[in-house]
């Protein structure tokens, strides 16, 4: 028996949102069906946006279906933190447990859409939990022990460290944790604060103007590009609502996509450049044949994957986008080029052919793949963890590092490690004293989403066992160590935050960026080549998407999602 | 999901044609399954190229129907692979294909006899006697509705209206219409097809359309010319 009206929303969604053409009707009249036919998975990472749309609950959420009611939940609006778009979101609650996660309307961000890693990682909050502060014993056994314990062995370790510490920190990280840990750090007069996440960074490029790492165009005004070109990115897992923007511009503006990098499927046509970053370069100058397209553009748009900037010759693609980006604004300013001048003839040259591009158009995206990054970006982190590599701490932090950037080898073995997070991921696995922290459901944290919107989370559900928020952790070490860090609430914490970058504070509003000629003037003097690898994500089928942190990584239905997709793939259909 | 109808290896038994007609849901039998060897014959290929040029570019989706349908007179009857084929073809998802495939009933998506015969029983045609033409095949073919005879030759399906009602009871055999049934006559047709003789389609009653059949029994009077009741001074 199916509640099935046969009102065929799930099938427009799948064929129109979605862009997988999976689901349809057979048979007719009263047999008719709504299904896949033949024995097949419904293969998007936007399928469980069928649940709320199906009007009769013929569909439900698997994990979901038959384990509370509505009127039993309690419903936080939050955000999510699993990518960098900060989809909005509905956290349910029953007695301090995640339900179930919906989306939340945002026609800036997400639409009414969340994507399926959003929406069912939730279990993950429930696993692999840390939940007592930890200490290495004589036999390297991590041992449960006291707040203060644990506090006391940190803080000996850090007076003794004399300066030499250091912290990198993860994706997850809320603006307020991020805020504390620096502070803290500054305060022992030590500059080490690295984000895992490496983005080009020195003193020609990267992060000194705001614009350089931002998705400038906002994720909205995507779908009002004529021409899009996708840079060693894949969207539809790196940022599958902004892949949505994308396809719906791609239907209903009848904008064009390009890509270079990795052929890989993005439910919409495009066209495939090549994978060799030297196409980057000779659009840069006008030389591609495929200039002559991206310049009649009244509104194009450049989106540079995170993905491909970790890479060494990471600073030279960004150089390079940002001076096709800046050709595409036709700037005036800034006209002397990047490589040498006869190229910069040829641009000049190339200008005036060139379509207007609106005053205001920003072309410049850059699409990152975790939550955390920009936030740390404007608190002044380094990207990545060179510096620690270069200059070996004594005492080294991980703030929710649970990806590998710094394994065992890359420090010295008196090196104490300290963790500070939530679930016991690979950073743990090297980590001499760990303090357990809150996950995004448990706090009240602030997140930068890609385009710089500053949005927080609110508690849904109390941080289990003695877990504590990350900034109160860090604010209790310093009075231990005697540093005392001068705010004692939240409120106080982001009045900090406020003063290092009024941005973070502004929720809900992305802050424009702009400078860009000035961030391309800096970055035309930077020297290097480009390394003859293809520009490939790191995403690039269904099965790579559901599991990329610490949260999904400890899903069990995230998983299953993996093996599913896995199965589907070795499929005749 | 199984129905409950289905077994196993999702076939269906005998009595379960109707659950045969009506699951709408493809599940893969050895002799249907997306490795069924299906290719276009180089002349059916060519007709499958005119079909498309007959629609205007960008619309070459209207072509679903002539090509399955072409597939299907190719193939006898159309296996997923074959849909999997248009759909390649016409560059539409394999969906949308299913979707056409199982709307129309004229489309077998599981394998037929040589000779397809459907045999009306609605109302009009059952009222004439329709129970009786199906026994009789029944009897004669030794099979039950829904099946196939063991040489492949004959697959019998009771279907809904075919339009024939003025001259019920009636059986489609391919793509011919056999009307104005008994079952002295259905033996007759069976006869023939099994010696490979075509009878004749049409009315088996001496009627050449639907006419009455003992002669006109109504408009017998010459037709009123131009001016019929018309005043004389117009």
């Amino acid at each position: 028996m199916t509640r099935c009206i046969q009102c065929t929303r799930c099938i427009r969604f799948a064929s129109e949102v979605a862009g997988v053409d999976d689901l349809g009707t057979t048979g007719r009249g009263g047999d008719m069906q709504v299904g896949t036919y033949v024995e097949k998975m419904f293969a998007s990472e936007l399928s469980g946006n069928v649940i709320d749309i199906c009007p009769v609950g013929a569909l439900t959420s698997k994990p979901y279906a038959f384990t509370a009611r509505p009127w039993e939940t309690r419903k936080i609006e939050s955000i999510d933190v699993l990518d960098a778009i900060g989809s909005n979101i509905v956290v349910t609650t029953r007695t301090g447990e995640v339900m179930r996660i919906l989306p939340r309307m945002n026609e800036d961000i997400n639409e009414e859409w969340i994507s399926d890693k959003t929406r069912f990682a939730y279990d993950g909050l429930k696993r692999q939990r840390l939940t007592f502060p930890m200490v290495k014993d004589a036999d390297g056994q991590l041992v449960p022990c006291d707040w203060e314990d644990a506090l006391l062995v940190v803080s000996q370790k850090v007076k003794a460290a004399g300066g030499k510490v250091a912290a990198v920190a993860g994706g997850l990280c809320d603006a307020e944790a991020l805020t504390a840990m620096k502070d803290l750090l500054n305060c022992l007069g030590s500059e080490a604060v690295c984000t895992e996440e490496i983005f080009p960074c020195d003193d020609m490029t990267g992060t000194d103007f705001r614009s350089n790492y931002l998705l400038n165009s906002t994720i909205a005004r995507v779908e009002e590009a004529d021409q899009i070109l996708l840079v060693g990115t894949n969207p539809r897992f790196e940022a599958p609502l902004l892949n949505a923007r994308i396809r719906k511009g791609w239907i209903h503006n009848e904008a064009d996509v390009a890509l270079i990098g990795k052929k890989v499927d993005l439910t919409y046509d495009y066209k495939h450049l090549g994978e060799s970053g030297d196409i980057l370069k000779e659009l840069s100058v006008g030389k591609h044949p495929f200039w002559k397209t991206l310049q009649k553009a009244t509104r194009p748009v450049v989106i540079v994957g995170s993905g491909i900037l970790q890479r060494s010759d990471g600073p030279i693609i960004l150089a390079l986008a940002q001076a096709l980006a800046e050709k595409l604004r036709q700037s005036s300013q800034g006209c002397t080029d990047v490589l040498t001048t006869t190229e910069i003839r040829l641009w000049c040259c190339t200008m005036d052919a060139m379509a207007t591009v609106e005053s205001n158009w920003r072309v410049l995206n850059v699409l990152h793949r975790v939550a955390s990054q920009v936030a740390a970006l404007d608190l002044g982190y380094k990207p990545g963890v060179d510096v620690i590599r270069k200059h070996p701490p004594k005492v080294l932090f991980l703030l929710g590092a649970d990806e590998n950037a710094l394994t065992k080898q890359d420090i010295p073995k008196d090196t104490t490690v300290v963790y500070i997070g939530h679930h016991g991921d690979k950073g743990v696995e090297m980590a001499d004293i760990v303090l357990p922290g809150a996950a995004y459901t448990e706090k009240q944290g602030t997140y930068v989403n890609t385009e710089g919107r500053a949005q927080q989370t609110l508690v849904a559900v109390t941080p289990p066992g003695m877990a504590r928020e990350d900034w109160k952790i860090i604010r209790a070490l310093s009075e231990i160590i005697g540093l005392r860090l001068p705010y004692e609430t939240l409120k106080e914490v982001r009045e900090r935050m406020r003063e290092i970058s009024p941005t973070l504070t502004r929720y809900g509003n992305a802050e424009e960026a702009n400078y860009f000629k000035q961030a391309l003037q800096l970055a035309q003097s930077l020297k290097g080549s480009l390394a003859p690898d293809s520009l490939s994500p790191r995403l690039l089928t269904l099965k790579d998407f559901y599991m990329t942190d610490s949260i999904s990584r400890s899903s069990r239905i995230m998983a299953r999602c993996v093996q599913a997709a896995t199965q589907a793939m070795q499929s005749k259909y | 999901m199984r129905h409950p109808c289905e077994e196993e290896d999702g076939r269906l038994g005998g009595d379960r044609e109707y659950w045969r007609r009506v699951s709408f849901r493809h599940r893969d039998t050895p002799e249907n399954n997306p490795d069924t060897p299906f290719e276009f014959t180089p002349e059916n290929l060519k007709r499958a190229k005119a079909i498309i040029g007959n629609y205007p570019l960008g619309h070459q989706a209207a072509a679903v129907i002539p090509l399955l349908d072409l597939a299907q007179r190719q193939h006898g009857w159309l296996p997923i692979s074959a849909m999997h084929k248009v759909g390649e073809m016409l560059s539409v998802p394999r969906m949308r294909i299913y979707e056409v495939a199982t709307f129309y009933t004229m489309f077998n998506r599981n394998p037929v006899g040589k000779y397809h015969l459907q045999v009306c029983t609605t109302s009009p045609c059952w009222l004439r006697g329709s129970d009786d033409i199906v026994n009789c095949i029944k009897k004669k073919l030794g099979i039950d509705v829904g099946q196939t005879t063991e040489d492949k030759i004959f697959t019998l399906h009771e279907v809904e209206c075919l339009g024939a009602c003025v001259n019920a009871p009636m059986v489609q055999i391919n793509d011919d219409y056999y009307e104005d049934l008994s079952v002295k006559d259905m033996e007759e047709i069976l006869d023939d097809l099994k010696s490979g003789r075509k009878p004749k389609p049409g009315p088996r009653n001496g009627r050449y359309a639907s006419e009455p059949l003992a002669g006109l029994t109504s408009l017998k009077e010459e037709p009123y010319g131009p001016g019929f009741k018309v005043r004389s001074d117009l």
